[in-house]
Formats: structure tokens, C-alpha cells, sequence
């Protein structure tokens, strides 16, 4: 009962918080310096660099928003948060946007009252094991001992899998993704399963990559993407249009290497009315007309953020999959700029 | 050798037989061995473990420090260059070398840090040893201003009026003493939090606007590394020791008030864990400050680290306390001395002496416990191995940077062990 008040009080006291800065657009244009929370490093998705530069595809969506509302990727202030303390970080108001790896879910979106602004990346919990074990199919897993980080869904998606296929296991409870390199590569355990993007990431890391596999079976969808406060559509929007513009740039063929060139004025409407051309989106929710071009020109489109930072040709090495455009067979599908 | 003897009669000796060499199980490395590694049938077992497990240890962590790598810019050249054999990868502590020191901080600006560091070493030097000039306790005075300004930038009026807020509270003090003095006490304490809550900041906004000085102003949010454990690590401590002190007395006090709030005060921040105190000052004051309130982080943590430090200190310092005869009290009144006075002069120089090793064991703990602040997203060092793991270049790296950062905090620590010690020996006057 006391601690139901407690929460109240702090829910309520969010609230205040809320109303009290309605309008984040300007509070941010104010300030001159977007405040955006990442994660303390995950491999590919945040990252400083040795010169000290946060670097990686989340990174990439606050830098895009930076430059559509600042029209300057730089001016983004990276508050590193931790799995604890995002969401309070986020709905007290401390960042702007989360872009920490963040899985939509029912009860984060309805419960904790935040907007997800989309989803910038596709993941699904999958399994890795070693090659010497002569497993091919998560299947065949039963009683094998699996690490898992404690305290995240991957731990609830295992035990709901393992339950659903009538299969025991032994957890290993580890802390962190490094932990578990650790742990599997001496042995404590014979799987290792979280998100399939770490997985690869963790994979490309070993000395003996090729001895381990990652099984086909992925067991869980992990929509990844950047979160808002409840209580301000119009910032919200901002968040969720600017990463539709990464994707339709994508779509429409408008990368940073021709930017330039089609923002004079092509055939092409949408495109036209993406770049500022045409019609007058930009206004409509508080920016100029180029917000879209100088977000495409932070890092290009999604799909030149996605081979730079985790796609293929990086060490990471993830493809496309789920997370191609809707022509090609994926999931991404940017609703039209008219 | 003839005729040593030539005089002598047979049943007594008069003259010196030639010293012989002691057998040779009675002289240097073999009698040392004897002694003390193989005096009995436990203790040559107990050797031979010993020794056999140092060499399986040295065995096995040899190879890697001797073919450790320094020159390589990610794990999977240090692998190249290693072909197979196992071999620390050092290359990610020279390439992030800067950043586990000083974080994010601009590398225009890496003299201020370092400088702030060296002079610290300057201002602590009159604290720690007897022998350093006394005029340096002026510089030690003003050092906690000039760290302040040298690491955030900014005005430099803002330090300058922020200090000037003590010679304010001091002439409030002295223009009241002859009033009574507590009350003199009260006023100067008053005078001085009033200036810096409501004349600091319009002040040093005046002076800076008619006469710019000062150097770029770098936000807490670019500290990390081994800066951030230091800054904080060292305030706490500079000031959990007077802290602790008044609460120690405050407690012995037998004035209510003083004592239920000084009780009060040690008994919750002791019964919490430090890690839920870090959560209040990250998480729950975001929602009790107004929005768009921009507290700084370190500062909100570097708080909540002196109290936590501070309350542990109390009750050391009350051990020390208690530890004094009663006499010692009886005498520092039959002499006619006021309160502060007897503490001054009598009971607290024999207090803290016999605290010593408590404090500086709290001086440790709290140092180590800045590591902390990793779970509330803050680079210290732990937070930034793992920042840096998170790079490509470096996914997967691990024994090195924790060996770094352990051999570090080692290195910190030990050394105030040492002078712990130096310290205990100096101001031993007993005859024990």
C-alpha cells in the first residue's frame, strides 16, 4: 500500500513534470542541444570511439533528429543511461530521446507511458552454441545449461521457450554481455543466448569464430527503436518522421552521396516533398522545410547508417533480413510523405 | 701456530682457539631456509605447495605478460601478431589510454586536469608532512576553488566570490563575537550560506560581464575515467573527515537537538547502501527538482558520497572518542579550557591518532566505492572498459582493462595504507 502511494507520488510528480514542458521542441531549440540517452556501450548500436566520439546505429537516429531540429548533428548531448535507469532518465525529462536498444513492448508503451517512435531495428532472441557440441537446432537443446543476462526479456522469452517445447535447462545468471563471453568461451555453459544482433557482434569477437554457431531458431521479436515521453505528439512526431525519412530515403533511392544533387528539384514529388521541394511538410510540425535533407545528410540514409555501423562489411557482420525494405522482402515500410 | 701452546699447561686453555666457520646449516640462505620454510613436517609441506602453486601461477600468467602486445589498434590484431599464442593484448590500454584517464574531456584541455592533479599534490603536501613549508597551507586553502574552476572552466569569479562566501562568514563572526559565541558561530555560518545561496551567482555574473575572465567551461558530462573516480574520490574524502568529526561530536553531545539529529543522520545514511543513495541522486531528484532543473550529476553523486562516506567517519571518530580516558577530559577542564579549546587542543589530536587506521580505512572503501557510479551510467574507469568494449576493435577484451584498472585503484590505495603507517609511527609516544 505504502509503496502504491510512493510510485503514485512519482507518477504523478512525472506528470507535473510533463505538462509543465509541453512543448519539447522548443525547450530543446532553447537549449540548443538535444539530450539523448544511449546506453553505457553496446557493440555497433553506442559506442565512443578512442577519440571519444559516440559512434553506432543508435547514436545514428539522435544525430539524424539533432540535425532535422538543430541543423547540426553535433549538438547532441549523449547521456549514458543504464537498464535501470532509462526509463526514469526518460520521463523525468533528464534526455529527449531514448535510443538505447529498446524493445516495444505492451507495457513499456501503455504502462510506463512512453511513444516508441518506431522501430529502427528488427532483433529477435536467438542461440549460440558451440560448433563441437553437434547441435543444430535449438530443438535439441534440452538440458543444456544456457547464460542469460538477468533482468531483461530474453530471460522470460527462454523460459516461456523452453516450457512451450516441454525441454528443461539450466540457467547460468550473468550480468553482463562481456560476462558471457567469458563464461561460454570457459565453458559454463553450453549456450549462449540474448538478441541475435549480439550474438553476431559477440560471434565476430572470438579468436575462433567458425567454431560457433548461431541456430536458425530465433524465438522472440525484439523491436528495437527510439522512445519519447508520453504528452507531446508533436515532438514525438518529430522523432518517429525523422527516422521515416531515413527510411524513404532509402526507398527512393536518396542517399548522402546525391542529396545535393535531388534537392535542387527531381521528377519525383516524394521525393520533392521529402527533400522540401514541394509542398510544405516541415512546418506542419514546427521545422523548416529541409529538417528531412540535413537528417539524411547526418549520417545518410538508413540503409548507408545500417552497412556503416552494423551491416555487413563491418565486423559485425549482420545482413539485412527483417530489417530490408518492404520491396526487397523486409519489414521496413515508411508510411508516405504527402 | 707453534708455539701458541708452547707455555701452557695442560688443563687450561689461556689463549684463543682460531674462530671456526658455524656449520653450514647454521649460517645465511640455508639456516633462513631451515628456519623458516622447513622447521618441521608441516610447515616443508606446506612450502612445497606454496611454492608449487607460485610456480603454476607464474607458469601460466608468464607467458601471457611476456608476450604481451603494446602496438596494435584492435583485438584482432593483437591476434595476428600473437598467431596463436596466448599474450595480453596492452594495445587497448595505449589507444584508449587518454580516454581511461580523462574520459570525454576535450584533449585541447588535458593540461587542466593534470594540473589540477600536480597542485593537489602541492596542496596536500603541508597536510600530510610536518617538514613542508607552513605558507603552503594558504595554497591549500584556496586549491579545493582553483581544482573547481580548473576542471569546469568557466568565470573565474565564480570560485573566486564562492570562497570569498568564508572571509564573509568569518567578519559576520568576528563583528558578533563579543555577543556570545555561539551565537558569533551561528551568524558566521549563516552569513556565509546566505551569500553563496543568494549574492554568489548575480555577483560573479556582474564581475564577469564587466571584466571576462576565464577559460572554456567543460560540463561534468565530458568527465570520465580515472578523473571522475579521483574527483569524487577525494572530495568525499577531504570532506567526510570534518564532517564526520562534528557529527561525532554531535553525538556525544548532550544538547537533544544536536544529538537526535546527529544520530538521526548516521544511523539512516549507515542503514542504506550506498548504491540506493547513488539511485536517489541519479533517478529519484529528477522528479522532485523542478523540470529543467540542470543539477550536475557529479556533483549530485560527489554529495551523496561525502554524506555516506561521512557517517561511517562519525562513528570511527566516536571509536577514537570513546577510547580516550576520562581523565583525559577531566584534565583539559581542570584547566580551564572552553569546549572547543579542550577539543582542539586535547581530545581530538589523541582521538584521531587512535582512529587513524579506521579513517584511513574508510578513506579506502570510499575510494574503491566510486566504482559505483557505473550503475548509474557514469564512465569511471569499469563503466568505460565496458564503453570500450562495445567497439568493434575491442569486443571481447577483458583481463587487460580490468588488470589496469585494478593495478590503478592498487596503486591509490596501498599508498594511502603506507602513509597510514608512516603516519602512526610518527606520532607514536608511547612506550609500548
Amino acid at each position: 500500500m505504502k509503496k502504491t502511494v510512493f510510485v503514485g507520488t512519482l507518477a504523478a510528480a512525472a506528470a507535473i513534470a510533463g505538462t509543465a514542458s509541453a512543448a519539447k521542441l522548443d525547450d530543446v531549440k532553447a537549449r540548443g542541444e538535444l539530450n539523448c540517452g544511449v546506453s553505457t556501450g553496446v557493440n555497433g548500436f553506442s559506442a565512443p570511439d578512442s577519440a571519444g566520439e559516440w559512434q553506432g546505429f543508435d547514436v545514428a537516429v539522435c544525430r539524424a533528429v539533432a540535425a532535422a531540429v538543430l541543423s547540426d548533428p553535433k549538438k547532441v548531448k549523449f547521456v549514458t543511461t543504464t537498464g535501470q535507469t532509462r526509463f526514469t532518465a526518460l520521463a523525468s525529462g533528464e534526455i529527449d530521446v531514448l535510443a538505447r536498444n529498446t524493445t516495444w513492448t505492451f507495457s513499456r508503451d501503455v504502462d510506463l507511458k512512453f511513444t516508441f517512435a518506431g522501430v529502427n531495428y528488427y532483433d529477435g532472441q536467438g542461440f549460440m552454441v558451440n560448433k563441437a557440441l553437434g547441435v543444430s537446432s535449438a530443438k535439441e537443446l534440452d538440458g543444456a545449461t544456457v547464460c542469460i543476462q538477468t533482468g531483461t526479456t530474453t530471460e522470460l522469452n527462454l523460459a516461456d521457450y523452453f516450457k512451450v517445447n516441454n525441454m528443461s535447462y539450466e540457467p547460468v545468471p550473468i550480468e553482463t554481455n562481456a560476462e558471457a563471453q567469458q563464461q561460454y568461451l570457459a565453458g559454463a555453459c553450453d549456450v549462449y543466448t540474448t538478441d541475435a544482433s549480439g550474438l553476431a557482434a559477440t560471434r565476430a569477437t572470438f579468436a575462433d569464430p567458425e567454431n560457433h554457431i548461431l541456430l536458425p531458431e530465433i524465438i522472440s521479436k525484439e523491436p528495437l527503436g527510439p522512445l519519447v515521453a508520453h504528452g507531446d505528439d508533436q515532438w514525438s512526431e518529430i522523432v518517429m518522421w525523422t527516422l521515416n525519412a531515413l527510411i524513404a530515403a532509402e526507398e527512393l533511392g536518396v542517399t548522402s552521396a546525391n542529396l545535393e544533387e535531388l534537392a535542387k528539384g527531381t521528377e519525383n514529388p516524394e521525393i520533392n516533398r521529402l527533400l522540401g521541394n514541394e509542398g510544405d511538410l516541415g512546418p506542419m510540425f514546427g521545422l523548416d522545410n529541409e529538417w528531412a535533407k540535413r537528417a539524411i545528410m547526418a549520417g545518410g540514409n538508413y540503409g548507408e547508417i545500417f552497412a556503416a555501423t552494423i551491416g555487413e562489411s563491418t565486423p559485425i557482420g549482420l545482413a539485412r533480413g527483417l530489417n530490408a525494405q518492404w520491396t526487397q522482402g523486409g519489414l521496413l515500410y515508411s508510411p508516405p510523405f504527402r | 701456530m707453534s708455539d701458541t701452546h708452547s707455555n701452557t699447561v695442560a688443563y687450561v686453555r689461556d689463549s684463543m682457539l682460531p674462530e671456526a666457520t658455524p656449520p653450514l646449516t647454521e649460517v645465511g640462505a640455508i639456516r633462513w631456509l631451515r628456519e623458516n620454510l622447513f622447521s618441521g613436517v608441516l610447515n616443508i609441506i606446506l612450502t612445497v605447495l606454496g611454492i608449487s602453486s607460485v610456480i603454476w601461477i607464474v607458469l601460466h600468467i608468464g607467458p601471457w605478460f611476456l608476450n604481451a602486445v603494446w602496438n596494435a589498434e584492435s583485438l584482432a590484431e593483437c591476434r595476428q601478431i600473437l598467431d596463436g599464442a596466448t599474450g595480453a593484448c596492452f594495445g587497448v590500454i595505449k589507444d584508449r589510454w587518454h580516454q581511461l584517464i580523462f574520459g570525454f574531456y576535450p584533449p585541447s584541455a588535458y593540461w587542466r586536469p593534470t594540473l589540477a592533479f600536480v597542485l593537489m599534490l602541492v596542496a596536500l603536501a603541508p597536510i600530510l608532512f610536518a617538514g613542508a613549508p607552513r605558507k603552503l597551507f594558504w595554497f591549500s586553502a584556496i586549491y579545493p576553488a582553483l581544482a573547481f574552476w580548473l576542471l569546469w572552466g568557466g568565470t573565474i569569479w565564480f570560485p573566486i566570490i564562492a570562497m570569498a562566501g568564508f572571509a564573509v562568514g568569518y567578519l559576520a563572526y568576528r563583528v558578533t563575537l563579543p555577543l556570545s559565541t555561539l551565537a558569533a558561530t551561528i551568524v558566521g555560518v549563516l552569513a556565509t550560506i546566505l551569500w553563496w545561496l543568494y549574492l554568489t551567482g548575480p555577483i560573479s555574473n556582474m564581475l564577469s560581464g564587466a571584466l571576462p575572465i576565464g577559460i572554456m567551461p567543460i560540463r561534468s558530462d565530458s568527465f570520465g575515467g580515472f578523473m571522475v573516480s579521483t574527483v569524487i574520490g577525494v572530495t568525499g574524502i577531504a570532506l567526510s573527515l570534518p564532517i564526520g568529526i562534528v557529527l561525532a561530536l554531535g553525538r556525544q553531545s548532550d544538547m537533544f537537538l544536536i544529538k537526535t539529529v546527529s544520530v538521526g543522520f548516521i544511523e539512516f545514511i549507515r542503514g542504506v547502501p550506498l548504491i540506493t543513495l547513488l539511485f536517489t541522486a541519479s533517478l529519484l531528484l529528477n522528479y522532485f527538482l523542478p523540470p529543467g532543473t540542470n543539477f550536475d550529476i557529479i556533483l549530485r553523486v560527489i554529495i551523496m558520497v561525502t554524506l555516506f562516506a561521512s557517517a561511517y567517519m562519525a562513528e570511527v571518530i566516536r571509536g577514537g572518542l570513546a577510547a580516550l580516558p576520562r581523565g583525559q577530559y577531566e584534565a583539559a577542564d581542570a584547566l580551564g579550557l572552553d569546549y572547543w579549546k579542550a577539543q582542539r587542543l586535547i581530545i581530538m589530536p589523541q582521538a584521531l591518532k587512535i582512529s587513524i587506521p579506521g579513517i584511513v580505512n574508510t578513506f579506502i572503501g570510499l575510494f574503491k566505492d566510486t566504482t559505483l557510479v557505473v550503475f548509474i551510467g557514469i564512465l569511471d574507469p569499469i563503466g568505460l572498459s565496458n564503453a570500450i568494449r562495445a567497439d568493434s576493435d575491442w569486443n571481447g577484451i577483458y583481463w587487460e582493462l580490468f588488470g589496469f584498472i585494478g593495478l590503478c585503484f592498487f596503486i591509490f590505495c596501498f599508498g594511502m595504507s603506507r602513509y597510514s603507517q608512516y603516519l602512526e609511527r610518527k606520532l607514536k609516544t608511547d612506550h609500548r
